[in-house]
C-alpha cells in the first residue's frame, strides 16, 4: 500500500494537532507522580483530622510538607485539565465544546496558581 | 435532501454489561469527581492561609453529614482511580492485556478499593476526629 504522507510529517510526528504525542504521554507522567503523591496527600489530610488552623499551617509550612504539596497540587491540577478535555471531546461538541475547554484550562490554571500562592503565604509567614 | 441511512454501531444498550467496560467508564466518572474534589482541595489550602473565620467555616462545612458524606466519596473515588490507574500503566507497558488478566485485576481493583476505602475510614474515624 502506498503512504501518500509526507516522510517529513511522519519524521516530526506530530500529527493534525501538531502537539504529536504530547497530551497522552503527559497524562503518564502526572499520574505516574500522583501514584506517589496522591497517597502521600491522604495520609497527610488524615493527619491533620481535627487539627485547628495552627497546626494546620505549621505543618503545610514544613519544608517537606510544603514542596510534597505543591508538587500534589500541580501534578492533580494538570491531570484532572488532560481527563477532563477527553471527556468533553468525546461528550460535547459545537461551540459549547469549545467554550468549555477553555473554562476548563482557566479554572484548573487558576487553581493550581491559587493553591501555591496560599501554600506560599502559608510557608512564609510561618 | 434527506440523510443518507448509514449504518449505526451498535448502541451500548444492546451490550450485556461487563466488568470491562463498567470499569472503563467508572474510572472516568470518578476522574471526573476527583477533579472536582481537586478543586475543593485548592478552595481549602486558600481557607486555611486565610482568616480563621474562614477557617472554622470550612471545618463546619467538613464535620456535616453532608460534608462526610462528600469526603467520603471523594475518596473513595480517589482510591478507585489510583488502583485503576495502575491498572492502566501496566496496560500501557504491554502488561495484562489478556482477557482473563483483565477479568482478574479488575475484580481486585474492586476488592482492593473497597478495602483500603474501608480501612482509610478507619483509620480517619478512630484515629483523630476529635
Amino acid at each position: 500500500m502506498t503512504d501518500m504522507r509526507d516522510p517529513l510529517a511522519t519524521a516530526r510526528g506530530l500529527g493534525s494537532a501538531k502537539d504529536g504525542v504530547n497530551h497522552w504521554w503527559m497524562q503518564r507522567v502526572t499520574a505516574i507522580a500522583l501514584l506517589v503523591l496522591a497517597p502521600w496527600f491522604i495520609y497527610f489530610a488524615v493527619s491533620l483530622i481535627g487539627a485547628d488552623q495552627d497546626s494546620v499551617k505549621a505543618a503545610i509550612a514544613k519544608p517537606l510538607n510544603a514542596t510534597l504539596l505543591v508538587s500534589f497540587i500541580i501534578a492533580m491540577c494538570w491531570h484532572a485539565r488532560l481527563g477532563l478535555q477527553v471527556v468533553v471531546e468525546d461528550y460535547i461538541h459545537g461551540w459549547q465544546e469549545i467554550t468549555l475547554q477553555l473554562l476548563i484550562k482557566f479554572i484548573y490554571a487558576i487553581a493550581a496558581i491559587a493553591a501555591i500562592i496560599a501554600i506560599g503565604r502559608i510557608v512564609f509567614s510561618a | 435532501m434527506a440523510a443518507r441511512q448509514r449504518p449505526l454501531s451498535p448502541h451500548l444498550q444492546v451490550y450485556k454489561p461487563q466488568i470491562t467496560s463498567f470499569l472503563s467508564i467508572v474510572h472516568r466518572a470518578t476522574g471526573v469527581v476527583n477533579a472536582i474534589g481537586g478543586l475543593l482541595i485548592a478552595a481549602w489550602l486558600v481557607c486555611v492561609a486565610s482568616d480563621a473565620q474562614c477557617y472554622v467555616w470550612c471545618q463546619q462545612i467538613l464535620a456535616s453529614w453532608f460534608g462526610k458524606l462528600a469526603l467520603f466519596a471523594f475518596s473513595a473515588s480517589l482510591v478507585y482511580h489510583l488502583l485503576n490507574g495502575i491498572r492502566h500503566l501496566l496496560w500501557d507497558i504491554g502488561w495484562g492485556m489478556e482477557i482473563e488478566t483483565v477479568v482478574k485485576t479488575g475484580y481486585l481493583v474492586i476488592a482492593l478499593a473497597i478495602g483500603l476505602t474501608g480501612l482509610l475510614w478507619f483509620v480517619a474515624l478512630s484515629g483523630g476526629v476529635q
